[in-house]
């Protein structure tokens, strides 16, 4: 039954992945910038959350959307402020601008949180079923992770703020003659990424203990979803978080956790490498 | 090959400040020379970093792994009972060698993928580092012989062996400068099709770029290791290294030759200083110089127009804004 376990907890892991990734492979299809900043953000969320339901006592359901909302706007102030000063720049820019910001905000989110791990790990129970075991939070953490990037999917599909940063992301310049006004789309774009990373945020925070050292490796998680959902392409990144999920799950079965992140990498190498533009992408991002 | 008189006297003066350096190396204190060793070794991980970034205009991020590489063959080899000379060439034939490979694989990207490729090398060159215990001694690290003598000695060995290395990194890139193969990857950098269609062969060109920056950046950690005779795999594959590098030529200057010196220079003095006044703030700083560079210098130093900012230089004499723009 070990199979099967390790399959749950891939898939439930999966649905997490799929919203860490979501906002990112929203930027870089959107804006084409790789977002450096996006671990940070996921971190901040996770922080936010901590201290919203342990210091000021608040309950859950106020913390979680309080705190997407608040990193919303920081993101839309960062992208307004700063780089959308960048924007279309050589690759080597708005990846080293990004990368200078992380570096403040994690700078600043290990002075005023510090480096000790901090947990708020919520227990539900959980469910047993032919003797697999899933502990309800883990659900509880997947279901609303996935509810959100329904909801972006939605948004992106029947809204005409959706409508409007798709045509954007086709194309730029024919997008601003049809009156779209382009550097409020790029802020709302990165706002939305931000807010997805923040509530990938919150879920984390319920499950694993938080350290300001994971920025890094929630970027990673986030690098090899988009590549192998493609870009910008938000089934692609549900499909590629679970994938990355089921692989992490089955590896950790095969050769032991010490493997999972090296697998993961792996594997968008094999990827990049055969598919240049991810196996649901589309041609014309490289 | 074809040297004019511009190129030829940025030569004699880099030849100069590599005189003079290895002279001042007899009057330093052990301080001082470190940090000048450490200064060597990041001008030639620039030097080699702008081979790739600089003249052909690939963000490459391996930088580290290559240095990373050669730190671990040069560990595994002393350990094995080589020389130390011996360990250090097997460091750059690691070098050579894994550029080539990863060149092969990489070096179809284009853009964010092959930022985002390169940088995944890193990582997993890192994991691998640190799970493979039996070779490199995983993540609690690997021990390389002390070399013997005085430690005053030690310091001034490998201050020169490092200087050496950075002369050759100088000599390439002026070579790189000036000759067809120069030529060759700007036409890449500029408009890779076009390139292709003149007549260059494109990939050759790319590999051979690529592999002289991995040779030169796994040298470097070869020297490095058996300098600090201890090497750990957050240490050997540092992530925000890697992206330092391509910031500090940034900062002097990409595609030049005295780019990656001044910038290289520039920024180790900075990181000395926030590291000696700033310690709980510095990684913060190091973020804001970046942003700042990026907003303020995007051509990078050797960039800038001085006359337009000092337009009264210009009447008094050209050799005050002869200083500023060396390139």
């Amino acid at each position: 039954m070990a199979l099967g376990q390790y399959l749950i907890n891939g898939l439930l892991q999966g649905g997490l992945y799929a919203c860490l990734a979501v906002g990112f492979a929203l930027v870089w299809g959107v804006l084409n910038v790789v977002n450096m900043l996006h671990g940070a953000m996921v971190v901040l969320g996770a922080y936010f959350t901590l201290y919203g339901a342990q210091k000021l006592g608040l309950p859950l359901y106020v913390v979680m959307p309080a705190v997407c909302a608040v990193i919303f706007l920081v993101g839309y102030g960062i992208q307004r402020g700063l780089i959308n000063r960048v924007i279309g720049q050589p690759i080597l820019i708005t990846l080293t601008l990004t990368f200078g910001l992380e570096l403040i905000v994690n700078n600043l989110i290990l002075h005023f949180f510090t480096a000790t791990p901090q947990s708020l790990i919520v227990s539900l129970g959980a469910i047993e079923f032919a003797g697999i075991r899933i502990p309800i939070v883990r659900i509880g953490g997947m279901v609303t992770a996935g509810m959100l990037t329904l909801l972006l999917y939605w948004l992106l599909y029947h809204s005409r703020l959706g409508r409007a940063i798709i045509a954007v992301r086709m194309d730029r310049h024919a997008s601003a003659l049809m009156g779209i006004r382009i550097p409020q789309i790029y802020a709302l774009t990165f706002g939305i990424g931000a807010f997805m990373a923040a509530a990938a945020g919150c879920a984390i925070a319920l499950i694993y203990p938080v350290t300001p050292m994971m920025s890094g490796l929630f970027l990673g998680k986030a690098f090899v979803i988009c590549v192998l959902g493609g870009l910008g392409s938000v089934p692609g990144a549900i499909v590629g978080g679970i994938v990355l999920g089921l692989v992490e799950g089955v590896g950790t079965l095969a050769l032991g956790p010490q493997w999972a992140t090296s697998m993961g990498f792996l594997l968008m190498m094999a990827v990049i490498i055969l598919f240049p533009s991810g196996l649901a992408g589309k041609k014309g991002y490289e | 090959m074809n040297i004019d008189r511009h190129t030829l006297s940025q030569l004699l003066l880099g030849l100069l400040l590599f005189a003079g350096a290895a002279i001042s190396s007899v009057y330093l204190d052990n301080y001082k020379l470190q940090v000048f060793t450490s200064l060597a070794m990041v001008c030639v991980l620039c030097w080699g970093w702008n081979i790739v970034g600089g003249y052909m205009g690939y963000p490459s991020l391996a930088t580290i792994a290559f240095f990373g590489v050669g730190a671990y063959v040069d560990g595994i080899a002393q350990a094995h009972g080589l020389p130390v000379g011996a360990a250090w060439l097997c460091a750059a034939i690691a070098g050579a060698v894994v550029a080539v490979l990863m060149g092969f694989a990489l070096l179809r990207l284009r853009g964010h993928y092959f930022a985002i490729g390169t940088i995944a090398t890193v990582e997993v060159c890192r994991e691998v580092s640190s799970n493979w215990t039996e070779l490199t001694g995983g993540a609690i690290g690997l021990n390389l012989p002390i070399q013997a003598g005085s430690p005053d000695f030690i310091g001034r060995f490998f201050f020169l062996a490092m200087l050496i290395l950075a002369l050759i990194a100088f000599l390439v890139t002026v070579v790189v400068h000036c000759s067809r193969f120069g030529f060759g990857l700007r036409c890449i950098r500029q408009n890779e099709q076009a390139a292709a269609m003149v007549g260059i062969n494109v990939f050759r060109y790319k590999v051979i770029a690529f592999m002289l920056s991995g040779i030169l950046a796994s040298s470097a950690g070869g020297i490095y290791a058996s300098m600090v005779a201890f090497i750990e795999p957050k240490d050997a594959f540092n992530l925000i290294m890697t992206i330092e590098v391509p910031v500090m030529v940034m900062l002097g200057g990409m595609g030049s030759i005295f780019g990656p010196l001044i910038g290289g220079v520039f920024y180790v003095i900075l990181r000395e200083f926030v590291w000696a006044y700033f310690i709980n703030w510095h990684s913060g700083i190091l973020g804001i110089i970046i942003v700042s560079v990026i907003y303020f210098l995007p051509k990078g130093a050797l960039g800038v127009k001085w006359k337009s900012i000092f337009p009264y230089a210009k009447a008094s004499s050209g050799a005050a804004c002869g200083k500023g723009v060396i390139s």
